[in-house]
């Protein structure tokens, strides 16, 4: 009964649509720069890769992470003292940042998974916040100040990223890049198996799969590309603070993800870009931005629990 | 006098310190399990509620001249009529879904009263005068015990053995009990439970207020005050398991005075020292010391 509604389907009619959504995001991604502020558009990018890789878990994997905070902070430190300290390339800082995070996540990943449903999201937070007081007391991460003026550099020794252009074509092929490897992951047989766990753990147990394998395989994945995203955010800002690895930043996560659509392709990218864009218009009313985003979440889980791309997709009647 | 090098006085000192970290983690860990309990779900906004009874501690301090003792009766029944509004109005429509929606709006009900609060109060603290009668303190011989931390200790101890006794022996609580196994059944017995899960939710959520005027004096009131403590908070239920009461009082006081000790012998990690514990016990024990795995 449930397999017609599953995006499970393969082949070029299944897909059309999802490809025709692809471009058009891909096209505004490109065309965009030209009328909106590119540094404004970077940020949603990254927080848009940073969401998509957020809802490879809980929205594929039905696990609910408070903690994905602790993977983009830690990428952004790690590049940032890279390219700073270290005098990394940016290609190299990114990947050192990446690397970091997917370390974090094997070994965090390992923990949480031993429990499920509220306890995960529990054990995830308490994770994140010793990762939190780790680098509020590291000498590398300069406190309160964060790292600052950390270098661009130049890429592959070739484009100097200093230059926005340069810095922007990066970010839009690492976004477009990482999201057609989710699509990729979630479309996979792994992505199946996922669901499956999701759906019904047992079940898939007894089918013989073994469920803890393919949880902490799609934690890894999911705190890599958070990662990702946390490298590339650092380059962008030359910043690595306290405020990415802050519980708050997980909360954010969750909202983006939740305001888009849990499960959905595109949702994440639509509530990044929605959340992005009302702090940066209720910037300057300072904490009724907690309280509109605790409202949005309050309404969300109340009535609007498929979020944007959730309602569009029951009304086109395909998946998104 | 030393113990280990370190003078008995420090030690004592911070061992007093721990308790009484340790009071609130229990306090706040026993509310979150009985909620869990009855509700299965996990309430975010504990720390914010707890923030919300030291606020009203201080708003009838400062506003209408009512003291500590009104403060501790007052603050907890406002605070409970806030649970019960949350829990009636919100809550209840989730009951049916997934837990962890129940999680979500919690979270963004926590976000909602610290970002009032943050508005009207600033992020500063804001100081709560010790009630006179526990001015001054007694000295021990080994150390000064100030008689505000003792009567917070004592009161939190109570009130945690209170609840266990009710719960675990009395017939209100075995109602309690019987509806977290098995809600329809203890319904066709006459027993109103959506009722009884709204009150358990109020005094739960009571209990955080309670410990919220406790830990005023002690403390400054500040909006931020609820956020950090509720995450230390979750690693301590997830250590003890929400399995039973008295698990949740003994880890909370037990990892109080860890941390406590911590301070003595290696304060950097004084901040991680539970959240390592937690990773510890979900290596060796998975479902917690007072758990039990489903």
């Amino acid at each position: 009964m449930a397999q017609s509604q599953t995006p499970a389907r393969v082949g070029s009619n299944g897909t059309r649509h999802l490809w025709i959504a692809f471009l058009v995001m891909a096209g505004f991604f490109m065309v965009a720069p030209l009328a909106i502020y590119p540094v404004f558009l970077m940020k949603v990018m990254c927080f848009a890769l940073f969401a998509c890789a957020f809802n490879l878990l809980i929205g594929y994997g039905g696990l609910l992470s408070f903690g994905h905070a602790m993977f983009l902070g830690t990428a952004g430190y790690v590049s940032a003292h890279a390219a700073k300290v270290w005098g990394f390339n940016p290609e190299f800082a990114i990947l050192a940042g990446t690397v970091a995070s997917c370390a974090l996540s094997v070994v965090t990943g390992f923990l949480a998974i031993k429990r499920q449903g509220i306890y995960f999201a529990m054990i995830t937070l308490a994770l994140a916040q010793m990762m939190f007081f780790f680098y509020l007391q590291a000498p590398f991460t300069g406190g309160e100040d964060g790292i600052q003026a950390v270098p661009r550099g130049v890429l592959f020794g070739l484009f100097d990223l200093h230059d926005v252009t340069n810095m922007y074509v990066l970010v839009l092929v690492i976004f477009l890049a990482s999201f057609l490897a989710i699509w990729r992951i979630v479309t996979s047989p792994f992505g199946q198996i996922l669901k499956a766990i999701r759906e019904n753990e047992d079940r898939a147990t007894s089918l013989g799969y073994d469920t803890d394998h393919y949880k902490h395989l799609a934690f890894i994945l999911s705190g890599t590309l958070s990662g990702l995203a946390g490298a590339v955010k650092a380059l962008v800002f030359q910043l690595a603070s306290l405020t990415d690895v802050h519980w708050s930043m997980s909360g954010e996560v969750v909202l983006m993800t939740l305001v888009g659509g849990l499960g959905t392709l595109f949702g994440p990218v639509v509530g990044a870009a929605i959340i992005i864009t009302m702090q940066n218009y209720l910037a300057q009313l300072g904490a009724w931005v907690t309280v509109v985003q605790g409202v949005i979440f309050v309404i969300c889980v109340l009535s609007f629990r498929r979020g944007i791309v959730g309602e569009l997709s029951s009304i086109i009647r395909k998946p998104l | 006098m030393e113990i280990f090098g370190i003078p008995t006085a420090a030690l004592f000192g911070q061992l007093l310190i721990g308790l009484i970290n340790g009071s609130f983690y229990a306090l706040l860990s026993l509310g979150l399990a009985v909620i869990f309990g009855l509700l299965n779900i996990i309430n975010f906004a504990h720390g914010a509620l707890y923030m919300m009874g030291a606020f009203i501690a201080y708003l009838l301090l400062n506003k209408l001249g009512l003291g500590y003792w009104w403060a501790l009766v007052i603050s907890p029944i406002v605070v409970g009529a806030v649970g019960v509004l949350i829990e009636r109005t919100m809550l209840s429509r989730l009951y049916k879904l997934d837990h962890l929606y129940g999680l979500l709006l919690t979270f963004g009900i926590a976000l909602i009263i610290q970002g009032l609060f943050r508005n009207e109060y600033g992020s500063s603290g804001l100081p709560y005068a010790m009630p006179d009668v526990f001015r001054g303190g007694m000295n021990l011989g080994f150390m000064f015990l100030p008689n505000y931390r003792a009567w917070v200790v004592v009161a939190s101890l109570v009130t945690c053995l209170t609840t266990w006794f009710v719960i675990e022996r009395t017939k209100l609580g075995s109602y309690l009990r019987a509806a977290t196994e098995n809600p329809a059944l203890v319904q066709s017995f006459g027993i109103n439970v959506p009722r009884m899960i709204t009150l358990t939710f109020a005094f739960g959520v009571g209990l955080a207020a309670f410990a919220g005027v406790m830990a005023a004096p002690i403390y400054q009131v500040s909006p931020q005050m609820g956020a950090d403590l509720i995450i230390v908070v979750f690693a301590v239920v997830v250590i003890g398991g929400m399995g039973s009461i008295m698990g949740s009082i003994v880890t909370g006081f037990g990892l109080g005075l860890i941390e406590g000790l911590t301070k003595v012998f290696y304060p950097e990690a004084s901040n991680t020292v539970i959240f390592v514990i937690m990773a510890i016990v979900l290596l060796v024990r998975p479902a917690g010391l007072f758990g039990t795995q489903k």
